[in-house]
């Protein structure tokens, strides 16, 4: 079926002239159509403009054809825009994202907007205005967030790739959760310009696919320098696809001790172990690291997400665009209704924290105390890769928990994402690769690289995935 | 009891770049409104500042023109506060880490002499967007064009003691800036904007007293009343025994005072951050050479060398280097005029300060909107340096000029006739005239009261229609009178 | 750290959230609970260490000064919720 097909294969059949971008796209907003009622992975489908798109597509380009997905937090012009929330449910972007320009530019049909947990704030997928979206694996399961609607979508074989966003795990994890490959690329290497921030030092664009071939053909067509974005670095891209040797042997790989301590569930563990193994297998070394800082992840996390949070989202004012308020009686009213309608729980809290931290009398104590340790966190991945190429850890303790589970309790939901959160802080790639299953549902393996060595980590991935076949399974009804 | 003013002044001056700060929107005053707000501008979601290269040439050019620190690596900063023309909910701006930290500005007191007023600080930051409470009856407008130009705010230290100073300050920026081409000076339109900080305290006192904020003083000769109204305001109050809130005020020009804001002032927490979509600005060695060497000849510089060069007294040169453009409409004017700087420089100072500035002002006009341009004031002059037209045509020609009657002072005098009479018979005659139409006071002449001969040089002018030459008329007389003895 | 409802009043003004009386405690609770978590940053040691506000160790890149942005003014303002003869509008602002 075409959905099985690699992204290699798709292109190839279009060039050759054996299929057309037109059937593509039909292909799979047929399946969306008939199988994301049970997930809610889309918040927006566009079934036209896609056909209008599809007809006038070139057959070359280096994607030419390609069905592709846009998490919504990356700005589509005359679609809407919701980045999951109520507060831009009304929101149609007068621009396009420069990762929607260039995938444009390389050929690929937009379906449609993926779900995604509002402003990118969950682990979950339930804090979405559109209501939660379902593991494909498992349908009472949720699938990771925040980009959960773009890592279900790619489960599920509703398109072959989806973008995403990545602010602490929110690519990595999903994609763990739901037995897809994910790369969350170096801060730096995909432009942010069009990309709804939630924390600017944080938040970096990246792809879903279900393998690391796949994903080294969306990355490539995704990332390089953006003169509109005074984070993005002007280095060339590499050839992540012909840099796909299969070859990892003399690889010396670190697996850091404190990823591996208590709180890692046994399943998974056992999944993560094998995947190791594998890799020994295949010539590489394998070698214990420490990175002491580790446990300070959380905490340094969720005061410099909050604060640029807080910050970022002060646009929202009910005066240019988004949710306004009915009848405002004066300016202030304005702000708080229209504020408090828009903005659901969880981003309110993070908005409060942000505030707090970053207010008078406290911004020493916790921000300045925060960038601190955040630098604590990236030495501890300079170090590392002082003496290894690369890390492996797991991506989460445990399989996707139940909807509803973690729902009351915020906390929770927080230490839950120890094992993303430090590449995030330090910047690194990362990426999940589908390691197996625990309890029934997917394990993810965590492998993180050296700043912008992309390459070296799509090439680790790609190696596992020639002797191994857990990115090709595909949950049951989704066939 | 005595009292003593503490006085300090923050300046935003905008920057005269084509494009604003962080955006490539134009930054051009008076279109549509919103026309000029980009996707930047009016903060859509998703969008990204890009540092624009010339705001911080033109803030290095600034800090060197004082004698500041440059900072090596400056960094921008978000300043947290809720307002509609406001569109991010924070303004980029710099907090601990500013361009240009350090200064001075040396002023001309109104007492005479000069005294250095400290700069705490130049730092760069985002303009506003502007509110319209008038457009609407129950709404506020939103216009976002002005929406991320660029500003530098200067912070002098409250070293100002009175308006007068303010005023000498306020005046000595504006023609630095105006100087170095940062800015277009331009007061009314909002390019150069003044808040008074004023406290009084007991004569002596060690301690400031509370101050007011009196903001967007839109001329230099309203600063000085605001503060001055300020001033006495606070002493009022403070004899009455009463306290000085510290709060923002506007100054009414209409009624010459200030008046407190009414919108409710509360203890701002702007929770400055770096701002983490922009990285420091690094500055190297290297740039600010690049920015020195571009650096023009600033105003005490060069009325020191119009002194040395023109032959010019300190007042002529101070107010000849008031602004850059009347500086160069100066020398323009003498270089117009001919080769001898030394000799031309003198009458081309008067002619600028005296004559021009009547028209300037009486039109009120601006030097670069002057009704004659430095060419022709310098045509005019070199033909009264080479005797061909008196001073007294001269003026006549002045006016003619001015009134766009030719195209140039040659054209007029040829036009109208009024090159001075070079035909020695014909002036002969004129002489000879007018000592045989006045008898009465060729006699007194002769009679020792020689300053009569002024009177006769009078006559044959008037017979000449002024276009002999006085000089050359009253030697002749003389010579005539003194054979008569 | 535990916060008071004044707290998180004081808060939400500061973010201009309007949250009901009846919500504050709920929040006091769970703001406190996070505050809780980032606490631990406390016990590190960062003597001696820059604080570190970008991943990338960079300066910035200045752009030309060219006014070369394209503004569509309709397609902006078709998304804004009151708008009249080009200028947004808010209730009255008094200064």
């Amino acid at each position: 079926m075409m959905h099985d097909r690699s992204i290699a294969e798709l292109i190839a059949a279009v060039r050759a002239g054996e299929t057309t971008p037109a059937a593509l796209a039909d292909h799979f907003l047929a399946r969306i159509e008939r199988l994301d009622p049970q997930l809610n992975a889309l918040i927006t489908a566009t079934p036209e403009r896609a056909r209008a798109a599809a007809a006038i597509a070139p057959q070359t380009g280096s994607l030419a054809g390609l069905p592709i997905l846009h998490k919504d937090i990356f700005c589509t012009k005359e679609v809407k825009t919701s980045c999951g929330s109520r507060m831009l449910d009304n929101f149609v972007a007068p621009y396009d994202a420069t990762v929607v320009e260039r995938l444009h530019g390389a050929g690929t049909v937009t379906l449609g907007k993926t779900n995604m947990d509002e402003f990118a704030m969950g682990s979950s997928n339930e804090n979405s205005y559109y209501g939660p979206v379902k593991n494909p694996w498992n349908l009472d399961h949720v699938p990771g967030g925040s980009s959960g609607g773009s890592a279900a979508a790619v489960a599920a074989g509703l398109a072959p790739a989806a973008t995403g966003t990545d602010t602490g795990g929110s690519i990595r994890q999903p994609a763990a959760l739901c037995g897809v490959t994910g790369i969350k690329p170096t801060y730096g290497r995909v432009s942010r310009y069009g990309m709804i921030a939630f924390a600017s030092s944080l938040d970096q664009g990246g792809c879903f696919a279900r393998s690391a071939e796949d994903c080294a053909h969306v990355l490539g067509a995704m990332a390089g320098f953006d003169p509109r974005d005074s984070t993005s670095v002007e280095r060339d891209v590499p050839d992540y696809v012909g840099g796909l040797s299969g070859d990892v042997a003399g690889l010396r790989i670190g697996l850091p001790r404190e990823y591996f301590a208590d709180g890692l569930e046994a399943e998974s563990r056992a999944a993560i172990d094998a995947a190791i193994a594998q890799y020994e297998a295949l010539g590489a070394t394998i070698v214990w690291i420490d990175m002491p800082h580790t446990d300070l992840a959380v905490s340094t996390y969720y005061v410099i997400a909050p604060a640029e949070a807080s910050s970022n989202l002060a646009r929202y004012d009910g005066v240019r665009y988004g949710h306004r308020c009915d009848n405002p009686q004066d300016l202030d009213d304005l702000y708080t209704r229209s504020r408090a309608e828009g903005f659901g729980a969880e981003v309110q809290r993070r908005i409060m924290v942000g505030a707090y931290v970053l207010s008078a009398g406290y911004y020493d104590a916790y921000y300045v105390k925060a960038q601190k340790t955040r630098r604590l966190i990236a030495q501890d991945f300079q170090s590392a890769f002082e003496s290894v190429d690369l890390i492996a850890a797991p991506v989460t303790q445990a399989p996707a928990f139940k909807l509803g589970e973690k729902a009351d309790d915020p906390v929770s939901m927080y230490l839950n994402d120890v094992y993303t959160l430090p590449a995030s802080l330090a910047g690194v790639p990362g990426m999940s690769v589908p390691a197996g299953f625990a309890h029934g549902l997917p394990v993810g393996l965590q492998l993180i690289a050296p700043w912008f060595e992309e390459a070296r980590l799509l090439n680790a991935a790609h190696a596992y995935q020639q002797v191994t076949d857990w990115h090709t399974a595909r949950p049951a009804g989704f066939e | 009891m005595n009292w003593e003013t503490v006085i300090g002044l923050e300046v935003h001056i905008q920057l005269a770049t084509a494009s604003k700060i962080f955006s490539n929107a134009p930054t051009a005053y008076g279109a549509e409104p919103n026309a000029q707000a980009s996707a930047v501008d009016i903060a859509l979601p998703g969008v990204l500042p890009v540092i624009n290269r010339e705001v911080i040439a033109m803030a290095t050019r600034f800090g060197l023109a004082i004698e500041a620190d440059i900072t090596r690596a400056s960094v921008f900063a978000r300043k947290h506060y809720f307002y509609p023309d406001l569109p991010k909910g924070y303004q980029i701006s710099q907090y601990d880490l500013p361009i240009v930290a350090g200064g001075h500005l040396d002023i001309d007191t109104p007492a005479g002499g000069a005294r250095r007023i400290g700069i705490t600080r130049a730092h760069l930051e985002e303009d506003a967007g502007k509110s319209l409470h008038e457009a609407f009856d129950r709404e506020t407008g939103i216009d976002l064009n002005r929406a991320g130009t660029p500003l530098i705010e200067c912070v002098s230290e409250p070293e100002i003691k009175t308006a007068a100073e303010a005023a000498a300050y306020a005046r000595k920026l504006h023609s630095l800036v105006t100087y170095l081409g940062i800015c277009d000076g331009n007061m009314a339109e909002g390019s150069f904007r003044i808040d008074a900080n004023v406290s009084v305290r007991p004569a002596g006192s060690a301690e400031f007293g509370t101050r007011t904020e009196t903001k967007n003083v839109n001329s230099f000769r309203f600063l000085e009343k605001a503060i001055d109204y300020e001033i006495e305001r606070q002493i009022d109050v403070l004899e009455a025994g009463g306290h000085i809130i510290q709060e923002t005020r506007l100054f009414d020009p209409d009624s010459g005072e200030t008046r407190a804001m009414r919108s409710k002032e509360e203890a701002h927490d702007y929770r400055y951050f770096p701002d983490p979509d922009l990285l420091p600005v690094v500055i190297d060695e290297a740039f600010i050479e690049t920015q020195r060497s571009h650096l023009p000849e600033l105003p005490d510089a060069k009325a020191e060398r119009f002194g040395r060069e023109y032959g010019l007294n300190d007042a002529d040169a101070i107010a000849l280097t008031q602004s850059r453009a009347l500086a160069d409409y100066f020398e323009a004017t003498v270089a117009a005029a001919g080769d001898d700087t030394a000799a031309l420089g003198k009458p081309a100072a008067n002619w600028i300060n005296s004559e021009l500035a009547g028209v300037l002002n009486r039109e009120a006009l601006t030097i670069e909107q002057a009704p004659l341009s430095a060419a022709q004031l310098g045509g005019l002059i070199a033909r009264i340096a080479d005797d061909t037209i008196s001073g007294k045509i001269a003026k006549q020609v002045f006016d003619a000029l001015v009134a766009g009657e030719g195209e140039s002072a040659d054209a007029i005098i040829e036009a109208q006739g009024l090159k001075q009479i070079t035909d020695t018979g014909a002036i002969e005659a004129l002489v000879d005239e007018a000592i045989t139409n006045n008898p009465d006071q060729v006699a007194q002449y002769l009679d020792g009261k020689t300053k009569i001969v002024g009177f006769l040089v009078g006559q044959v002018m008037k017979a000449s229609q002024g276009k002999a030459n006085p000089k050359d008329v009253n030697q002749r007389l003389v010579a005539k009178l003194d054979a008569m003895k | 750290m535990s916060l008071t409802t004044d707290d998180v009043r004081k808060v939400a003004h500061l973010a201009r959230l309007g949250l009901d009386e009846t919500e504050l405690d709920g929040y006091a609770r769970e703001l406190s609970s996070i505050l809780d978590v980032v606490d631990h940053l406390g016990q590190a040691d960062t003597a001696d260490i820059a604080p570190m506000s970008h991943p990338l160790d960079l300066g910035a890149r200045l752009r030309e000064d060219k006014p070369d942005a394209a503004i569509d003014r309709e397609a902006f303002q078709r998304v804004a919720p009151d708008v009249a003869e080009g200028v947004y509008r808010v209730p009255k602002v008094i200064e």
